[in-house]
């Protein structure tokens, strides 16, 4: 049961990932290609935590998995404000 | 399943380090090297040797990758970095080559290496991680002369500034809106970074982990609370930033002149007071790599404006 919701969580994540890859790959601008990227990434990351979640042998491995997306969403989140911003600014140098 | 695991990473390590050196200009390479660390790192732990992946992603993917970055930032300034258009170097080429053959050959006409057995000596080193025993126990004269590499490597930086820029506020200048989401994250990240930081250090006498791991993160901390304008930029002429750069090897060599004359020779620790010297030595060191990396990638002083 717990190998099924592992498998199927994970497979979810991925194809938010590979969603999230296409987007950055086709998209025209930076701002589209930031969106797809931390939106698709950020819930492909926690789909993956949720899926290994159920092969966890304890409640503080649960927490560090979620340590570890919490961070990773602070961090993206972060990063692409930096980022558009950067390419704002920088759309608007003459 | 882990074959076809291993399989791909070793792919994706050989393509990634490929797409580094052959690929269309600077920035593209310095991202393909951060990429290349990571995979690495992935590799060192499927390896089973954490330590070393700890190190490869904490130093190589991410140190040397904001390095690299802020060389590039730095050049594009000066625009120095003009992209060339790329030409195959083939002396260059060669010599790779000629390295990459040798390396092979020494690989395959070695014999294997017999690795000195840890078990029965590790009681005596005070700690529980082999690495750990080796690099501040065994081995710690390298550890030691690592240290003050590092200080070297700081003051040869420092030696490209000009006079005039001596007394500046090192690095660039970095502006964060107050309330800003670079403010907030600098506010938000060191708490949590803090805490890793010195468990990985403290961790790292039973286990994974250790001073430049530990090192690294509390550098990175460093860094952001920097450049999100939390922390006022460093000084050279600063006391306590240069009591910080040379605590750690200062500890470091008093702990071996005190095994000099107290114990068996230089660098010496009994085996009753090794837990608490290397925890201490591991400390200090801490704190001194950590500053020591936080000021060679904020690099020498502002000059004010002049490349701007």
């Amino acid at each position: 049961m717990a190998d099924i919701a592992t498998y199927v969580l994970t497979g979810l994540g991925l194809v938010f990932f590979i969603a999230g890859t296409v987007g950055l790959i086709r998209f025209p601008d930076q701002f589209s290609r930031l969106h797809a990227l931390t939106k698709g990434d950020n819930l492909g990351l926690g789909f993956i935590a949720l899926g290994v979640a159920f092969q966890t042998e304890t409640w503080a491995q649960v927490a560090m998995l979620l340590l570890i997306w919490g961070l990773a969403l602070l961090a993206a989140g972060t990063v692409s404000q930096l980022v558009a911003r950067a390419a704002v600014s920088e759309s608007q140098k003459p | 399943m882990s074959l076809v695991l291993d399989m791909a990473l070793c792919a994706l390590i050989l393509g990634v380090g490929l797409a580094t050196v052959a690929g269309h200009g600077v920035f593209r390479a310095v991202i393909f090297f951060i990429t290349y660390g990571l995979l690495l790192a992935i590799g060192w732990a499927r390896l089973g040797a954490y330590d070393v992946a700890l190190a490869e992603a904490a130093i190589s993917a991410g140190l040397t990758g904001v390095l690299l970055l802020a060389a590039h930032g730095r050049l594009r300034r000066l625009r120095a970095a003009e992209e060339a258009p790329l030409r195959p170097n083939l002396p260059a080429a060669l010599v790779a080559t000629g390295i990459a053959l040798a390396l092979g050959w020494a690989w395959f006409a070695l014999p294997d290496p017999t690795a000195p057995d840890l078990t029965a000596a590790l009681p005596q080193s005070g700690v529980g991680n082999p690495v750990t025993a080796v690099l501040l126990n065994f081995r710690a004269w390298d550890t030691l002369l690592e240290a003050i590499i590092l200080l070297a490597a700081l003051i040869g930086l420092w030696m490209l500034a000009r006079d005039r820029a001596w007394d500046n506020p090192l690095g660039l200048r970095y502006h964060a809106r107050a309330g800003g989401v670079m403010a907030s994250f600098g506010r938000v990240l060191p708490p949590i970074g803090l805490i890793f930081g010195i468990y990985l250090v403290w961790a790292g006498a039973e286990m994974t982990g250790g001073a430049f791991q530990g090192g690294t993160v509390l550098a990175a901390v460093c860094l952001v609370s920097i450049m999100a304008d939390v922390l006022p930029a460093p000084r050279i002429a600063q006391p306590a930033w240069r009591l910080a750069l040379v605590f750690g090897p200062g500890v470091f060599l008093l702990s071996g002149v005190a095994g000099a004359v107290f114990a068996q020779g230089f660098l010496a620790l009994p085996p009753e007071l090794a837990k608490p010297a290397i925890v201490t030595i591991e400390a200090a060191l801490t704190l001194s790599i950590a500053v020591t990396l936080v000021l060679l990638v904020i690099g020498p002083p502002d000059e004010g404006g002049q490349d701007a």
